[in-house]
C-alpha cells in the first residue's frame, strides 16, 4: 500500500534537474520574496514573472498544464483575500445590496486583489516548479547548506518521511470501517449522523494515538544507534561553475524585474 | 511443574568474557505490570540464540535492556561493560538493535542516510561512514539502493536496510525482533540465508519456530518475564510438553522428520 500523493518529483535529467538545490531553492526564494514586493497593477512585470517560470519550465521538460493543475489545490486560500476589494477605498464601481446592507466594489481595491491573487498563483507555480526538479532530501540538504536551523529541518525531515505511514495507518483504519459498514436486508443502514461523526471521532483519536506511540518507538530506535540529542547528517553537494551563472543570472533577472516593476511600469 | 534446566544448560565461554550477561533482571512499567521478573541469560562470543515466547512474555522488554533504552533491576553487561548511564554511548555502539517494524527503524528520508545514522552518531569521519554504509548495503544486498526514499522500498527491502541500519555500526552483538514478520517466503528466504551469513553473535526473537530450527543452535524460551528453558534447540524442540506449556509449537516438519 503505498500513498504517493504527496511526491512531486519527476524523475528527469534536464539542466534544471542537475542543478544544485541550493542554487533553486534560493532562486526560488527569492522569485516569492520579489513577486510580494511587487507593487499592484504592474501587469507587465506579472508577465515577465510568468515568462521566467514558463522558461524554466520549458527547461526542465515539466509541461505548464501539470503546473496549473498542481497549483489549483492552493486557489481556496486565496479566497481569504476576499474582502479586499470591498474595504479598500477609492471609486465605487459595483454595488451589492444584502437586504439593507450594500456592499460596495472600489476600484482600487479590485486592482490589488487580482494582484494579489496573480502574485500568489505565480509563486505558487515557482514552488510547485522547485519540488518537481528537486528530489525531497535534496531540497532538506540544500536547507541544511544554507544554515536553516536544524531542528525545523529535522521536523520536516520527519514530516515527509512520517507523512506516507500516517497516510497509509489512515487508509487502513477507513478500509476497516468500510468492509464493516455493511447493511443487512431488514435495517437501515448507515446509522444517525451523531453515530457516524462519534466513529470518525474515535477514528481520528485513533491515529494521533497511534502516531504517539510510533513517535516512541522512532525515538526508540534513534537511541538505539546512538542519537544524542543532535541530528547530524551528511551533505554531498559542490556547487559548480554553471550552478553560480544561472544563480547569478536568475537573480539578476529578477532584479531587473524588481526595479522595473517600482520604476517604469 | 515448571520445567527449569537453566544452570548446567548455560555453554560454557571457555574462560571468554560472554558478549551477553543479563543477571536477575527486573522490571516493571510504569502502570505496575511487571514484564520481567529476574531474567538471566549469557550468550557466548559468534553464538546465536534464538528467544521465544508467548506475547507478552517479555521478550521485547528485554531487548530494550540490552542497550539501555530501558534500566531495571539487575545486571545487564556487554562485553563486560556493564550497561549504565555513563556507558551508553559505547554501549549502543556495540548493540545493534533492529526493531521489528522497519517503519520505526528507517526515519531518514534516503536509505543512505538512514544506514549512515548510526556511523555518524560515533563520531566517525565521513570517508569512514562512506565505506561503512557501502558495505552494510552489500551485505545484506542492498547495494546501489543508497538514494532509494524508504517509503518506496517493500517490506523485504525494508527489513535488509533496517539490518543494514545497525551492521554500518559493527555491533558485537545483533538483537533482532522477529525479523521475519510479514515477510513473504521468497524475502523470508533471503532474510535466513543473510542471517546465517551475518558473523555476529545474535539473539533474535521469534515466533517463527522452522526460523529457529534452520538457524539457531541454542534456544531461550520466556514466559510470563522468565527465562523458562534454555537449552539446545534440537531438544527443546522435540520436548511436546515444554513447547506446550508455553504456547508453542512444533514445526510440523520437524515432527516428521523425527518420526520418519
Amino acid at each position: 500500500m503505498h500513498i504517493n500523493v504527496f511526491d512531486h518529483y519527476h524523475e528527469q535529467t534536464t539542466a534544471v534537474h542537475r542543478l544544485d538545490p541550493r542554487v533553486k531553492v534560493v532562486v526560488v526564494v527569492l522569485f516569492i520574496l520579489s513577486n510580494a514586493l511587487l507593487p499592484d497593477g504592474v501587469w507587465l512585470a506579472y508577465a515577465l514573472m510568468g515568462l521566467l517560470i514558463w522558461l524554466a519550465a520549458r527547461a526542465a521538460n515539466l509541461s505548464m498544464g501539470f503546473l496549473v493543475k498542481r497549483s489549483l489545490i492552493v486557489l481556496p486560500f486565496l479566497l481569504a483575500a476576499i474582502t479586499i476589494p470591498f474595504t479598500l477605498p477609492g471609486t465605487t464601481i459595483l454595488t451589492f445590496h444584502v437586504g439593507q446592507h450594500a456592499l460596495s466594489m472600489s476600484d482600487a481595491g479590485l486592482i490589488r486583489f487580482i494582484s494579489i491573487m496573480v502574485r500568489s498563483w505565480l509563486s505558487v507555480l515557482a514552488a510547485i516548479g522547485l519540488t518537481a526538479t528537486t528530489p525531497f532530501p535534496d531540497l532538506l540538504h540544500a536547507l541544511r547548506h544554507l544554515h536553516v536551523p536544524r531542528v525545523l529541518i529535522a521536523i520536516i525531515s520527519f514530516m515527509y518521511r512520517y507523512l506516507f505511514v500516517l497516510a497509509d495507518e489512515a487508509l487502513r483504519l477507513l478500509r476497516a470501517r468500510e468492509s464493516r459498514s455493511a447493511r443487512s436486508l431488514a435495517g437501515k443502514g448507515g446509522g444517525s449522523i451523531w453515530w457516524r461523526a462519534q466513529v470518525a471521532g474515535s477514528m481520528i483519536g485513533q491515529l494521533l494515538l497511534r502516531s504517539l506511540e510510533r513517535s516512541d518507538r522512532v525515538y526508540n530506535a534513534m537511541l538505539a544507534r546512538g542519537y544524542r540529542g543532535e541530528l547530524l547528517t551528511m551533505t554531498t553537494h559542490e556547487m559548480t561553475s554553471r550552478d553560480w551563472w544561472v544563480g547569478a543570472t536568475a537573480v539578476t533577472l529578477l532584479l531587473l524585474i524588481q526595479v522595473g516593476g517600482h520604476t517604469f511600469l | 511443574m515448571p520445567i527449569q534446566h537453566l544452570t548446567d544448560s548455560i555453554p560454557a565461554t571457555n574462560g571468554r568474557q560472554p558478549t551477553l550477561l543479563v543477571q536477575d533482571l527486573a522490571f516493571h512499567y510504569p502502570d505496575g505490570h511487571e514484564a520481567l521478573k529476574g531474567v538471566s541469560l549469557q550468550v557466548a562470543p559468534g553464538e546465536k540464540v534464538a528467544l521465544v515466547g508467548p506475547n507478552g512474555a517479555g521478550k521485547s522488554t528485554l531487548m530494550l535492556h540490552l542497550n539501555g533504552l530501558l534500566q531495571g533491576k539487575g545486571v545487564v553487561a556487554v562485553s563486560g561493560l556493564p550497561v549504565e548511564k555513563q556507558n551508553l554511548p559505547l554501549i549502543r555502539s556495540k548493540v545493534g538493535i533492529v526493531f521489528q517494524n522497519p517503519d520505526d527503524q528507517l526515519f531518514s528520508p534516503t536509505v543512505f542516510e538512514d544506514v549512515a545514522f548510526g556511523p555518524l552518531h560515533m563520531g566517525l569521519p565521513e570517508a569512514d561512514v562512506r565505506a561503512r554504509v557501502a558495505r552494510a548495503l552489500a551485505q545484506v544486498g542492498m547495494a546501489g539502493f543508497e538514494q532509494r526514499l524508504s517509503h518506496h522500498l517493500s517490506l523485504g527491502q525494508k527489513k535488509r536496510v533496517a539490518i543494514a541500519t545497525v551492521l554500518s555500526m559493527d555491533p558485537e552483538i545483533l538483537v533482532l525482533d522477529e525479523p521475519s514478520a510479514g515477510l513473504d517466503p521468497r524475502s523470508r528466504r533471503a532474510l535466513i540465508n543473510l542471517l546465517r551469513d551475518l558473523p555476529q553473535t545474535m539473539l533474535v526473537s521469534t515466533h517463527d519456530m522452522m526460523l529457529v530450527y534452520e538457524l539457531f543452535p541454542r534456544t531461550v524460551i520466556m514466559d510470563e518475564g522468565v527465562v523458562v528453558a534454555d537449552g539446545a534447540t534440537q531438544e527443546l524442540l522435540h520436548d511436546a510438553a515444554l513447547l506446550e506449556a508455553h504456547g508453542l509449537e512444533r514445526p510440523y516438519l520437524v515432527t516428521v522428520t523425527t518420526a520418519g
